[in-house]
């Protein structure tokens, strides 16, 4: 489902070059929960934004779905991200103004999802929100905002969830409610890449690699 | 969900900031609609003061004329229409007309059409000998007007001396020591003193007027007159006025002649002529000055007016960046979830564009007003506000201003639109 092939991505820090994926090769297929884990810095979400098609590599291959998205005119590549991956970020990224509902309902602006109201329903009752549906995230807690974001990432039936230390702000209880969805969802086919420091997220992986200065040191 | 409902919840949520972007627009409409309202508030005001200039010197003018017309009638006359055989130097030695021609020329001169005649009296005037007071007077049989038919006809200018009356010149009341309503015999005929005149000065004051039809019968001669006075012998502008009406009369009363009488009364139908020329001239120099202060208007106007609309549309711009700097992470979230640049573009201009209308609406009557404050000139209250209220500008304003804004809107909205995503979703 995504697989990359020997993906190299510096940048221009202001001391040099600073390498943040070196011939980085990997796959996630359905069914697959893959986390990656390493300390901080050492470009895990430089290779989610990558394999989101946010984040154009300096070289190798990204293949989504079959698909390269950096091979993709932007619209195209907007819409295959719109059709086919669900993000959950560590600061939820929820828009302020908008309540959870319309927060969940969002992404089928950028493309129609089928029976949008229902699955936005059957999302907020789902994850518990029923009683905040009206809310702005102002109002709300961390795990109701994360479940928010979780849910608005799901909206669209994606194949890929890419998650960016979606617990990173959570108390135990909250990070378990996400990882068990995490486990469901993979076992009903989908495929995840969790990119994350916290050793917890391991015992809901099938698979955990670590990641050190760019690379992938251990394959497990 | 629908896309304007993150137009408006923005808005909503940022309204500060949009109030600060309206304002600007609110100032820049206000000043363009203001400054074109205090143009017309001071076109109003021009056309109300000229009108009031101009009334109040057609209402001098026409005290002047009235004033004029009573002058001339003091003078007696300002035409004398005699038979063509009357020696002129004959006429100034005797001091009266000693030649005949019939009563009828004068029905024949006010039918005529002739238009620079108002009035025409005619007389039969004798010197005579009064036996019964044994002294020599002027003797004037006199009908009262016989008003020009192609004119207005006005009030008689002469107050007609009814039959069996008589009216005296101050020399002859005076030495005769008569008052109104007593009686004196002439020529055998009694009369009733119907006037005495007051001290002219003149042949007058030896003048005695009596009704002409008993003037004909005394003087035995029945059906004539030896003079007709024209009065108001008068077309403005028109030059050799004399030589003119002359001519015209001559033509419809083909045995006469005329000489002209009371240069004075020219003289003054001149100065009345210079009078209205110079209030003429008066409103145009008002008319001049309004116009210098419209330009100096129109200047200040034509300056100020663009400066503000640049300064606001920069200052839209820079509410813009700020609204873009502030969206950095909702941005970033959204092309996440797929939306195209298209769509970030939409979000961005539409909010621009609502700005701008709504901004355009409120300038307007903040323009309104401000244009009225900028034109105050007293009493401003003479001009309603519906008045200065112009369809024209409305649309002007409503074009102007979205056009404004978008303009103002597109370099944050591309700067939005370019953002790249992975900034701000890699903070942690
Ligand atoms: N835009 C950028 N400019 C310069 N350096 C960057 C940029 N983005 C990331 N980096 C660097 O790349 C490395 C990897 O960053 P990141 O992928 O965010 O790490 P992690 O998510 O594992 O903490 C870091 O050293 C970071 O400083
Ligand atoms: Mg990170």
């Amino acid at each position: 489902m995504l697989e990359f092939k020997n993906i190299s991505k510096s940048f221009d820090g202001p001391e040099g070059k600073v390498i943040a994926l070196k011939d980085v090769s990997l796959s996630v297929s359905p069914g697959e929960l893959l986390a990656v884990r390493g300390p901080s810095g050492c470009g895990k979400t430089t290779l989610l934004l990558t394999a989101g098609g946010l984040l154009r590599p300096d070289g190798g291959q990204v293949s989504l779905n079959g698909q390269d998205p950096y091979g993709l005119n932007p619209d195209e590549r907007s819409k295959l991200r719109a059709r086919m991956i669900g993000f959950v970020f560590q600061q939820f990224h929820l828009i302020p103004y908008l309540t959870v509902r319309q927060n969940i309902l969002a992404p089928s602006l950028a493309l129609p999802v089928k029976e949008v109201d229902e699955r936005a329903e059957e999302l907020i009752s789902h994850f518990g929100l029923d009683s905040r549906a009206g809310h702005v995230p102002a109002q709300l807690s961390t795990g109701e905002r994360q479940r928010t974001a979780l849910a608005r990432a799901l909206l669209n039936r994606p194949k890929v969830i890419l998650a960016d230390e979606p617990t990173g702000n959570l108390d135990e209880a909250n990070a378990d409610i996400i990882f068990s969805y995490f486990s469901q969802y993979v076992a009903d086919g989908g495929c995840v890449l969790l990119v994350t420091h916290d050793v917890r997220a391991a015992a809901h992986a099938t698979r955990t690699l670590q990641m050190v200065e760019g690379q992938i040191v251990q394959y497990g | 969900m629908k896309i304007w409902q993150i137009l408006v919840k923005e808005i909503l949520h940022r309204w500060r900031q949009f109030a600060l972007g309206l304002f600007a627009v609110i100032v820049a409409v206000g000043s363009l609609t203001g400054a074109l309202t205090s143009l017309k508030v001071h076109d109003l005001h021009t056309q109300k003061i000229l009108t009031e200039k101009e009334e109040e010197t057609n209402k001098k003018m026409a005290i002047l004329e009235d004033e004029m017309r009573k002058a001339t009638l003091k003078l007696s006359f300002n035409l004398l229409i005699l038979p063509k055989q009357q020696s002129i130097r004959d006429l100034h030695l005797k001091g009266y007309p000693s030649e005949y021609m019939p009563e009828e020329y004068v029905t024949r001169l006010a039918n005529s059409g002739i238009i620079s005649v108002r009035h025409f009296l005619p007389s039969l005037q004798q010197r005579i000998k009064w036996p019964e007071k044994r002294r020599t007077i002027t003797l004037v049989g006199t009908r009262g007007e016989v008003p020009n038919l192609h004119k207005n006809p006005r009030q008689p200018l002469v107050q007609p001396v009814p039959p069996g009356t008589i009216v005296l010149g101050y020399g002859l009341h005076q030495s005769l020591g008569l008052k109104v309503g007593d009686k004196v015999k002439l020529l055998g005929r009694e009369f009733a003193v119907h006037e005495c005149y007051e001290e002219r000065g003149s042949v007058d004051d030896f003048t005695a007027w009596i009704h002409l039809r008993e003037a004909q019968e005394l003087l035995s001669k029945e059906g004539l007159i030896n003079a007709i006075l024209a009065l108001e012998c008068l077309c403005p502008g028109v030059e050799d006025l004399l030589g003119n009406i002359r001519k015209e009369i001559e033509q419809i009363l083909p045995g006469t002649q005329v000489i002209e009488k009371g240069t004075k009364a020219l003289a003054r139908a001149e100065a009345r002529i210079r009078v209205g020329q110079e209030a003429k001239a008066a409103v145009e120099r008002e008319r001049q000055h309004r116009a210098e202060m419209r330009s100096e208007r129109e200047f200040f106007a034509a300056v100020l007016v663009p400066l503000v609309m640049v300064a606001c549309a920069v200052w839209v711009g820079l509410v813009g960046f700020n609204n873009v700097r502030d969206r950095k992470a909702e941005i970033g979230i959204q092309r996440a979830m797929g939306f195209r640049a298209r769509q970030i573009m939409f979000l961005f201009l539409s909010k621009s564009l609502i700005m701008g209308l709504l901004g355009g609406a409120l300038g307007i009557f903040a323009g309104l007003g401000f244009g009225r404050w900028l034109a105050l000139e007293g009493d401003i209250e003479g001009i309603a506000a519906g008045e200065l209220f112009n369809p024209g500008l409305f649309l002007l304003a409503l074009i102007t201003a979205p056009v404004l804004t978008v303009i103002s809107g597109w370099l944050p909205a591309m700067v939005a639109t370019r953002q790249d995503p992975a900034e701000v979703l890699r903070e942690e």
